[in-house]
C-alpha cells in the first residue's frame, strides 16, 4: 500500500527576480515586473516591490498570493506599532518583524523570497536577505528569485565586499555612488533577462534616500 | 439614601427600573475634564481641555487617532478610554485587512456600544467609566457620535462632555445651525471658543487644550501647538466684537470689558470645582 499523495499543491511559483544594493546614504531595490505560471505569462506589469515604512522597502519573488498576504500582515503590524510608539518602524526593526512573521508559519511557509532594503537610523543604506522561513542576514547587497543564480555571482564580482568574519569589521555597503549602483542594477537585469525565461518585461527600480523614495522603470526583453 | 440599596451590583435593578451602577459610570464621565466635538458637512473637529495633575507632570492624552478617517476624544477614566481606543484601532485594522477599505464609522460605534452593553449585564464586570466622542468620515459623510458607558450612542452635529460641558453645550446650541457649511477655520475657531466656555474665565492657551481635525482629503491629525495658538490669537483680537455678535441675547448687548466676563455672565457659571480624583 503506497502512501497517499496530494493531487494538488497549495503553492505556485510566479517567477521573477529581485535585487537590493546598499550604499553609504542610499539603498537601491529592484525587481522585474513579469508574473508567470509554468510556461505562461500572467501579466507583464506586476509590482513585486512594497513600501513597508517611510525608509523601508521590500521586494519579494515566489508565490505572489503569499507575498501579498505577507505584505498585508506587515502593513497591519506596522500600523499597530505606529499607534503604540508614535513613529514609523526603522529598517532593522522591520527586518526582525519580517523574520518573525515568516517563522511564525514555519510549518506552512509563505512561499516568498524576500529582500528588504532601506536606511537605518543613521541614514546608511542597509539590505537584509531572507529565506522562506525567516532566516535573515544583514548584507551589502543581495538577489532572490528565479534569476538570482545568474545575478548573484555578478554582484559578487562587482561589489566584492570583504568577509564579515574578518577583523577589523569592514563596512558591507558599497562605495559606489547612487547613479553607479542604479546602472549596475540595470545591467544585471538586462543580463538575467537573456537567460532566465521568468525574468523580463520591465524593471522597476526604487531608490531610498534621505530625501524620500524615488521610482524608476526600464524596459526589458519581452520574450 | 434610598438608592444605596440597589447600587451594589450592576446586575441589580432598582424598583424604579434603573441600573445605578451604570448611572454612576455616567457620573464618572461628567467628572472628567471637558471634551467637545463639532462637525460640518466635510470636517469634524474634536477638542479637549488638558489638565495635568501638577506642574511637574505631563497632561493626560484624551484624543486618540483610531485610523486615518476616525479619531476619538474621551472624558472620564482615561485608562478605560485608552483600552477602548486600542480596541477601536484593532477593529479598524482588521476590517481594512479583510475588506481593503476603511471601517464605516457607524459600524464602529455600534461595536463599541455593544461592548459597553456587555459590561452592564455581567456580574463580574463593571461598566466602562468613559464617554467617547467618535469623529469619523466615511462614504456617507462626516459623523460625530457620542458613546455612553450605558451602551447607548447618539449622533450629533455638535456635543460636549465632561465637567463644565454645559457651558460649551450652550455655546454650541446657539451656533450649531451654521456649522454644516462652516469653513475649516471657522469650525476650529468655534471649537476653541466652545473649549473656552468650559474654562470659566481662565485664559485660553494652546498649552491647556488639544484640537484635532479629520475631514475630506485630510486624515485625522492633532493640530500642533503653534497652529492652535495662532488661531487663538486671531480670534482673541476680534474677541470683543465676536463676543457680542455671537450672543443674540440682549443681556450681553454691551461690550463687556473682557469677552470672558460676558461669557461667564451668560452661562450663569457654576462654582469652580476642583479636578476629580481620577484625573481625566
Amino acid at each position: 500500500m503506497t502512501k497517499q499523495q496530494a493531487n494538488w499543491s497549495p503553492y505556485d511559483n510566479n517567477g521573477g527576480s529581485c535585487v537590493a544594493i546598499a550604499g553609504a546614504d542610499y539603498c537601491v531595490i529592484a525587481a522585474d515586473t513579469r508574473m508567470s505560471t509554468g510556461y505562461n505569462i500572467l501579466t507583464r506589469e506586476y509590482s513585486k516591490i512594497c513600501k513597508l515604512a517611510d525608509k523601508c522597502v521590500m521586494a519579494s519573488s515566489g508565490f505572489q498570493a503569499d507575498v501579498k498576504a505577507l505584505q498585508k500582515q506587515l502593513a497591519a503590524r506596522h500600523l499597530i506599532y505606529q499607534h503604540q510608539h508614535n513613529k514609523q518602524m526603522n529598517c532593522p526593526a522591520m527586518a526582525q518583524l519580517l523574520s518573525n512573521t515568516l517563522y511564525y508559519k514555519r510549518f506552512f511557509p509563505y512561499y516568498s523570497f524576500n529582500v528588504l532594503g532601506g536606511l537605518d537610523n543613521e541614514g546608511k543604506g542597509c539590505v537584509f536577505t531572507y529565506d522562506a522561513v525567516g532566516s535573515y542576514e544583514k548584507v551589502g547587497y543581495s538577489s532572490q528569485g528565479s534569476g538570482s543564480t545568474l545575478i548573484m555571482p555578478f554582484l559578487d564580482n562587482q561589489l566584492k565586499s570583504p568577509s564579515p568574519l574578518l577583523l577589523p569589521v569592514q563596512d558591507a555597503v558599497t562605495p559606489l555612488v547612487e547613479a553607479e549602483a542604479v546602472n549596475l542594477v540595470k545591467t544585471v537585469f538586462a543580463s538575467a533577462s537573456e537567460r532566465d525565461i521568468y525574468t523580463g518585461d520591465k524593471l522597476e527600480i526604487v531608490v531610498v534616500t534621505a530625501d524620500g523614495i524615488r521610482r524608476e522603470y526600464m524596459e526589458l526583453r519581452k520574450d | 439614601m434610598f438608592r444605596n440599596q440597589y447600587d451594589t451590583d450592576v446586575t441589580t435593578w432598582s424598583p424604579a427600573g434603573r441600573l445605578f451602577q451604570v448611572e454612576y459610570a455616567m457620573e464618572a464621565v461628567k467628572q472628567g475634564s471637558a471634551a467637545i466635538g463639532l462637525r460640518s458637512k466635510t470636517h469634524i473637529v474634536l477638542g479637549c481641555v488638558n489638565k495635568a495633575n501638577s506642574e511637574l507632570s505631563s497632561h493626560q492624552k484624551k484624543i486618540f487617532k483610531v485610523d486615518d478617517h476616525i479619531g476619538v476624544a474621551i472624558a472620564g477614566l482615561t485608562a478605560d478610554g485608552r483600552v477602548l481606543s486600542r480596541y477601536m484601532r484593532n477593529e479598524c485594522i482588521n476590517y481594512s485587512f479583510t475588506y481593503e477599505s476603511p471601517l464605516p464609522v457607524g459600524r464602529l460605534v455600534v461595536q463599541l456600544a455593544d461592548k459597553a452593553q456587555v459590561c452592564t449585564q455581567r456580574s463580574w464586570k463593571r461598566p466602562y467609566g468613559v464617554g467617547l466622542l467618535v469623529a469619523g468620515l466615511d462614504e456617507s459623510g462626516a459623523h460625530l457620535y457620542y458613546n455612553c458607558p450605558s451602551g447607548n450612542y447618539f449622533e450629533y452635529q455638535a456635543f460636549a462632555i465632561g465637567s463644565r460641558s454645559q457651558a460649551a453645550k450652550t455655546y454650541l446650541e446657539r451656533r450649531f445651525e451654521n456649522f454644516a457649511d462652516s469653513s475649516w477655520d471657522d469650525l476650529v475657531k468655534d471649537a476653541l471658543m466652545a473649549i473656552r466656555e468650559t474654562l470659566q474665565g481662565e485664559t485660553l492657551k494652546s498649552s491647556i487644550c488639544t484640537v484635532a481635525v479629520v475631514g475630506v482629503g485630510e486624515p485625522f491629525h492633532i493640530l500642533d501647538q503653534e497652529t492652535v495658538q495662532q488661531m487663538i490669537d486671531a480670534f482673541e483680537v476680534v474677541g470683543e466684537q465676536e463676543g457680542s455678535a455671537a450672543e443674540p441675547d440682549a443681556a450681553a448687548g454691551q461690550e463687556a470689558a473682557a469677552e470672558q466676563g460676558a461669557a461667564a455672565a451668560d452661562q450663569g457659571g457654576s462654582t469652580d470645582e476642583c479636578v476629580a480624583p481620577m484625573d481625566i
